[in-house]
């Protein structure tokens, strides 16, 4: 017998935060963490299934009043081929490019990604150094409300954020950046492909000449949950990007992560290549 | 309520309804409800591709999507592909090249090939390799399935046996 005891695919978001206020609720938006999870039994299915996918309110990237706002259920595809994207947030255009592969790119969504609240999900490291923040929109006392947080505040531990059991993520917001922003994502994996990253590392900083300003810099699959890195932003800022600064950098961010060895790579192993590749980000950023 | 959820969507061009389980994923309901068999189970984590299928234009891993979320959308499978001059001139160019050993993998390769060439009709080898990175074949090492998609003669006309 199932333990679903409902199927709802509600058409509006006043529909789906009613469902969710109502009762005990597993959403569904692409699938492809909820469907193998499911199967290999490591969560359980609420009593009411609730499909997200028609509600148009949770649909499209749009531009207004100075940042982007992203429906939690765009996919990866879409993300990928957007224009807006691709000009103006590198990093997670290069998160994309690195994702899976181009069925589950289809499938994925960014509000999936975001929920999943995986250590190593792909876009999360990106949107850390774009400084997003996640909406979610609940109805606690009859009436739709939202509330705004920032992503880094949102991530708890593997699989666990601040989200309510009566909350929905409608949306993804990230401030469009100023002129001479710089932003990069980098994956280790063992093949580019359907990897689950053994580090990753995302940046963002405005450039003022030589110098680094509003640095943000974010690592993944090295910490219980996706983390900003405060001792390396500390000695990036306001800094000249030099040989001298990349070297205090690369120190600094061994004090940010605390990797656990697992058969995707060791502690020790973890630790060099964020130091590594930290170098060769900063490095690249510095000649280009 | 039911245990079942009634659905109805377009399969291969036809209207199709169907009763499944809420948990039900789309590779079991085409084979074991619908009674496709040409869609592959494999991996059933996404990892391997052999049960791609086309949703709404898109390529998809059946396994890792729900049943009823194929209500009111458009699927496509290898059987409803073959029926198809894109189809067919994918299959044409597979056994020309060798590109089949097993077959295994066949029915979800073709799908993802297809939907790659319509987005990009020139590809080159690189590119080929790219757009098929989700999908697994234990026997070929790839080379004669990438040489069959470069050779797969888009939009020409195909002899059907």
């Amino acid at each position: 017998m199932s333990d679903i005891h409902n199927y709802a695919a509600p058409r509006s978001l006043d529909e789906a935060a009613e469902l969710l206020r109502a009762a005990n609720v597993t959403i569904l938006a692409g699938g492809t963490d909820l469907m193998p999870q499911s199967k290999a039994g490591r969560f359980k299915f609420q009593p009411t299934l609730m499909n997200i996918r028609h509600i148009p309110e949770l649909h499209g990237i749009t531009q207004a009043d100075g940042s982007v706002r992203i429906g939690a259920l765009t996919t990866i595809t879409e993300l990928y081929t957007s224009a807006l994207v691709r000009e103006r947030f590198n990093a997670l255009w290069q998160a994309c490019d690195h994702f899976a592969s181009d069925q589950i790119r289809n499938a994925g969504t960014i509000g999936g990604n975001i929920c999943n609240a995986s250590p190593a999900g792909d876009l999360l490291v990106p949107l850390l150094a774009l400084d997003a923040k996640v909406v979610l929109a609940s109805k606690p006392n009859g009436a739709l409300t939202t509330r705004t947080m920032p992503l880094a505040d949102f991530f708890v531990a593997p699989g666990r954020t601040k989200r309510a059991a009566g909350e929905l993520v409608t949306a993804v917001e990230i401030p469009l950046p100023p002129a001479g922003f710089v932003s990069e994502f980098f994956k280790f994996g063992t093949r580019p492909a359907l990897d689950i990253s053994m580090i990753a590392i995302g940046l963002g900083a405005t450039r003022d000449g030589k110098i680094l300003r509003n640095v943000r810099v974010a690592f993944g699959a090295v910490a219980p949950r996706p983390i900003r890195a405060p001792q390396t932003e500390a000695a990036l800022e306001g800094k000249a990007l030099d040989d001298a600064t990349i070297e205090t950098a690369a120190t600094a961010a061994l004090n940010d992560v605390h990797p656990i060895s697992d058969v995707r790579g060791s502690d020790w192993y973890r630790r060099e290549l964020v130091q590594n590749m930290l170098r060769r980000m900063l490095a690249h950023v510095r000649d280009h | 309520m039911s245990a079942t959820i009634d659905i109805t969507f377009q399969l291969n061009g036809v209207e199709r309804r169907a009763s499944v389980l809420p948990e039900m994923n789309a590779l079991d309901m085409l084979r074991d409800v619908v009674g496709l068999t040409g869609t592959k189970y494999a991996c059933g984590e996404g990892e391997c591709g052999a049960c791609t299928i086309r949703v709404d234009g898109l390529t998809v891993n059946s396994c890792l999507m729900f049943a009823v979320d194929c209500d009111g959308r458009e699927l496509m499978t290898i059987e409803g592909l073959v029926a198809t001059p894109l189809g067919e001139a994918l299959r044409k160019s597979f056994t020309e090249n060798g590109a089949v050993q097993c077959g295994f993998c066949t029915p979800g390769l073709m799908m993802q090939a297809s939907h790659f060439l319509e987005t990009h009709p020139h590809a080159g080898p690189a590119d080929i390799k790219r757009g098929i990175e989700g999908n697994l074949c234990r026997c070929t090492g790839y080379k004669k399935i990438v040489d069959a998609i470069a050779d797969t003669k888009v939009g020409e006309q195909v002899d059907v046996a």
